[in-house]
């Protein structure tokens, strides 16, 4: 993936103006900023569910010239708080991830089929196909999700703020998941992330947005000082860096 | 397989009782008399004469069958309006199809009777159709002008305005014509006590054209059900599918409003008892929306043409005072059961 620049504009201020950055293959991305920083806008115009200005490549190949199914099989994307049918068993929601590959009148196949029954396997979900989706924990259903997402098969996927419902021991146990499918199925991923040390810890290299502005780009180390998150977020905090690791920690007290 | 069985059952029934004809048992075993090939195996004695049979194969059988088109159409178009807009308050009258419909008899009814009355085919029907399609395609490009095409929510408020609009206009013309208004108001309640062979040929090809695209599109409903967005992300070209699957059920839908008048209740609620007994996915849902609603509606009409006879009690208040309390007791046990 390379070039990736970006225009999203509403009547209003523009959510996200004239980014500009890209991803290598493989890579993890992590996108931060205040609430309104336009982390959401820079993923939904790359999944093209807002118009945008500017353009969009994959591999070279501009996202807006291809179809829905063929972007749908290269892009795949989960919202922050995704609408889930209650009365929908969790094999069967997993494979809505095969909709791209499902001709218009076509019908699942059994390749299809054994597709979402081998994600579920690795996701350690096997247990959970007949289940109906009203009846699982909210870190269940984040991972029937992510299994859908993984389904589509896509080799970029797009999360919004994949943790922000699950408690920390459930955001560990996805984000940990995230680490290892990343290195087993190549993918690339994208994801904005409200937690600054989860970010810190599991992403390669982090893009900070405010305002629609892109504000830095570079490894979690750069990115994040304190001087930095006080100036954007209005926050009082001291960054611990440990073992390769970026730990935030707020502070009492005045930002500078 | 169980859908079909209740709708023959519901076909024999509903064509084996009426206030005339020969006694009920007979019925069914002279329609199996009748049936092209068996008829050359058994035979048997009956007694049911021609004269009586005239009453059950030229009145009784198309008010049946077209019961059944009614019925089964409205209901899988009911299904598909709330697949598609994942509202389950939602009926295919939503749009603006029943409201242009009333507008469209009112008008020929009031207008055009003097100068139609001796023409040789009634033009209420073809009248009341086209105002259907004309409202529904007035909702759908006010609704997309405003982004409707992108939200399925602009979409329902702009029917909404555009059924208040069309009611409003059918009440003025009305209020100026209050002659007519005994017949315009048993054609709102709808009633199925005309019906011809003619009427179920004319219906037939658009119920089953309908029902097969609608049926073609039962996996786009299913992936709706995440939400236009992520369906969007999971490639489907949302506005369009949208489009298609409206289309289809409204030119059903006002095709058989244009020779019923308006059924309440049916296209709404049994959707919703199918989704209780069977589950919410399409791949089943559409097809036993079809068959139960066409059963349904079959039955429903027995009692209508039995209660007041010879009068006949409206078969919208059939449908609503048989299923209303069986839909509350479905949905008490099962929300208890669950």
């Amino acid at each position: 993936m390379r070039g990736v620049g970006v225009r999203y504009s509403r009547k209003s201020r523009a959510a996200l103006d004239g980014y500009s950055g890209s991803v290598e293959t493989g890579e993890w991305l992590g996108l931060i900023g205040p609430n309104g920083a336009g982390k959401s806008s820079l993923l939904k115009a790359v999944v093209g569910l807002v118009d945008h200005t500017g353009e969009i490549e994959v591999d070279g190949e501009p996202l807006e010239k291809m179809g829905h199914r063929d972007r749908a099989s290269r892009v795949a994307y989960v919202a922050q708080s995704p609408l889930i049918p209650d009365d929908m068993d969790a094999h069967d929601y997993v494979l809505l991830g095969r909709t791209p590959y499902i001709g218009y009148f076509g019908s699942p196949t059994s390749a299809d089929r054994s597709i979402v029954a081998d994600v579920l396997e690795r996701l350690r979900l096997g247990e959970f196909a007949d289940r109906l989706m009203g009846e699982l924990s909210g870190g269940e259903r984040q991972r029937i999700v992510l299994a859908r997402a993984l389904a589509q098969q896509a080799p970029i996927l797009l999360l919004d703020e994949p943790t922000s419902s699950l408690d920390i021991g459930h955001q560990q146990q996805a984000l940990e998941l995230l680490t290892e499918l990343r290195s087993t199925e190549q993918l690339t991923v994208i994801s904005a992330l409200h937690d600054l040390t989860l970010a810190g810890t599991y992403t390669d290299r982090l893009t900070m947005l405010h305002q629609g502005e892109h504000v830095v780009h570079g490894s979690p180390q750069e990115v994040l000082t304190a001087e930095r998150l006080g100036e954007i977020y209005h926050v009082c905090v001291s960054v611990e860096h440990d073992d390769g690791q970026v730990i935030v920690t707020p502070r009492r007290g005045f930002p500078v | 397989m169980a859908g079909g069985t209740f709708l023959l059952f519901a076909i024999v029934v509903g064509s084996s009782i009426g206030p005339a004809g020969p006694d009920w048992w007979r019925v069914p075993l002279e329609l199996i008399n009748r049936l092209p090939l068996i008829s050359r195996l058994i035979w048997m004695e009956t007694g049911v004469t021609d004269a009586e049979w005239a009453i059950v194969w030229k009145i009784r059988m198309p008010r049946v069958l077209l019961g059944g088109l009614v019925g089964g159409m409205l209901s899988i178009a009911g299904a598909s309006y709330q697949g598609v807009f994942r509202n389950p308050l939602v009926d295919p009258y939503l749009l603006g199809a029943a409201s242009g419909a009333g507008l469209g008899a009112t008008i020929a009814l009031t207008i055009g009777r003097s100068a139609t009355a001796s023409w040789p085919v009634d033009p209420v029907p073809t009248v009341a159709f086209v105002f259907a399609v004309a409202t529904v395609l007035v909702t759908y490009t006010v609704g997309a002008s405003f982004g409707g095409a992108r939200t399925g929510t602009t979409l329902v408020l702009a029917g909404v305005a555009v059924v208040s609009f069309t009611t409003a206009l059918q009440t003025f013309v009305l209020r100026r014509n209050l002659d007519v208004i005994r017949e315009v108001f048993a054609w709102i309640l709808g009633s199925l006590a005309r019906a011809e062979w003619a009427d179920v040929r004319l219906v037939t090809p658009y119920v089953i054209v309908s029902s097969i695209i609608l049926m073609l599109h039962r996996r786009h409903l299913d992936v709706f059900r995440v939400g236009d967005e992520e369906a969007a992300t999971l490639g489907v070209s949302v506005a369009r599918t949208r489009l298609v699957i409206v289309v289809a059920a409204t030119l059903g839908t006002a095709a058989v409003v244009s020779v019923s008048g308006l059924i309440g209740f049916v296209g709404l609620v049994v959707p919703h008892v199918i989704r209780l007994i069977a589950g919410a996915g399409h791949r089943r849902l559409l097809p036993l929306s079809l068959f139960g609603g066409a059963g349904f509606l079959i039955l429903a009409d027995v009692p209508g043409r039995m209660l007041e006879s010879p009068a006949e009690t409206p078969i919208g208040v059939v449908t609503a005072f048989i299923g209303a309390p069986f839909f509350l007791y479905l949905l008490r046990t099962r929300r208890l059961g669950a």
